[in-house]
């Protein structure tokens, strides 16, 4: 890991990311703090929010990216929760889906259950670890900039991308609301799988 | 029709495509039946509560799915089915090759087996166990249907009685 990585805070970073977001995308964010930033940074109808299944956020995400091959999808995930299904990027490295960008949240630390360190706040790097699991095109971002170019260039190489943060200790900026049918239905409705018929109208 | 080519069969008429799975010796008639047909996206997991996020993410994407494990590998997704494909309202499907019964060597695998009926019984998901090669397109057709009207994962446990049960497991308690 590079020792110039900017320290990033998680609720402006993903504001950052969802301004960036054009296309529809399709972003999961994790357990915790990486949904409460997807939230603070505005609704999307195209944000899945998890309440529980600690570590599931990627497998999420790649079964939308499997379903959907031409929308792009976006897991947002923290360390702690990645570090409990590492498997998970062995799964994606075989699949190689092309449509499909990681974004880890790395603030060596389970944040919200009481700031306990992570093996990232000593000695695990994600991005090697990525790499060695297969996703070639792992990074970490040193700054704004590089996290744009990143982002605008995350589907040149055909394959997964991961990216991986360095951020603050800060909590997320807001609360989701904890209604997991509802989340589910209007993630659906924002992928286009209307299931509500008439009531969507 | 031996029964991994009855729930293919069933699968394709109910459009359900995407299949991911944790191998096991029971299943491979089945794995092998997705994988070397092009009409399925199959894909390995390393875990089993990882399959069914992948198989929820599917679903939500508009691709209908299975999760495909033994019993060892049910007792690895209590967490993910309480908090992810019940509450969320996910007609996941869970084929569930039953070991620990009825011929089982492996004493490992006998304690883990009694917990799952108890366990998918307390989330109130809808299981069936198949032991009855006669009965299995019904079955299997209706409760599928069922799943995806009423936004429910349901499971299947493939009884020794239907699949013969562990090949290894025969040879061991005969030696
Ligand atoms: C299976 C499981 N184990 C433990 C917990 C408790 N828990 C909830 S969030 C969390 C920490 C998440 O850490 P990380 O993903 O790094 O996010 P951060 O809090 O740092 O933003 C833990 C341990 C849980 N919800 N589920």
């Amino acid at each position: 890991m590079s020792e110039s990585n900017k320290i990033f805070n998680r609720t402006e970073l993903t504001k950052r990311l969802v301004g960036q977001l054009k296309h529809e995308e399709a972003v999961v964010a994790g357990i915790g703090n990486t949904n409460f930033d997807l939230f603070a940074a505005g609704h999307r109808p195209q944000n899945f929010y998890m309440l529980g299944s600690m570590g599931i956020a990627i497998p999420i995400a790649l079964g939308v990216a499997i379903a959907q091959p031409e929308r792009g999808v976006i897991a947002l995930e923290g360390d702690g929760s990645l570090l409990m299904g590492l498997g998970c990027l062995t799964t994606v490295a075989t699949v190689r889906p092309r449509n499909l960008t990681i974004i880890v949240m790395d603030n060596g630390l389970y944040q919200i259950t009481g700031k306990q360190t992570t093996a990232t706040g000593g000695g695990t790097d994600i991005v090697a670890v990525a790499r060695g699991c297969g996703i070639a095109a792992s990074h970490w971002v040193h700054d704004d900039t590089h996290f744009d170019e990143l982002i605008a260039r995350r589907f040149d190489d055909g394959g997964p991308v991961l990216l991986a943060v360095k951020i603050d200790d800060k909590p997320g900026a807001a609360q989701t609301p904890r209604d997991p049918a509802l989340i589910r239905n209007r993630f659906m409705k924002g992928l286009g799988i209307g299931s509500g018929g008439v009531l969507d109208a | 029709m031996p029964w991994s080519e009855t729930f293919l069969d069933v699968f394709k008429k109910n459009d359900v495509r995407f299949i991911s799975y944790v191998p096991d010796n029971v299943l491979t008639p089945l794995i092998k039946g997705v994988t070397s047909d092009n009409y399925f996206i199959s894909v390995n997991a390393t875990r089993e509560d990882e399959a069914m996020g992948m198989v929820a993410g599917a679903w939500m994407g508009g691709l209908k799915g299975a999760v495909m494990m033994q019993t060892s590998g049910f007792a690895v997704t209590p967490n993910t089915l309480a908090s992810l494909i019940v509450p969320y309202q996910i007609p996941a499907i869970l084929v569930i090759s039953e070991r620990g019964t009825m011929g089982e060597f492996n004493i490992g695998q006998v304690a883990v087996a009694r917990i799952m009926r108890p366990t998918l019984d307390t989330l109130s998901v809808e299981n069936h166990t198949l032991d009855d090669e006669s009965k299995l397109p019904f079955i299997l057709d209706a409760s599928i249907k069922q799943a995806v009207k009423t936004q429910a994962p349901v499971a299947f446990i493939l009884s020794p009685l239907l699949t013969g049960g562990n090949p290894v497991a025969h040879a061991k308690l005969s030696s």
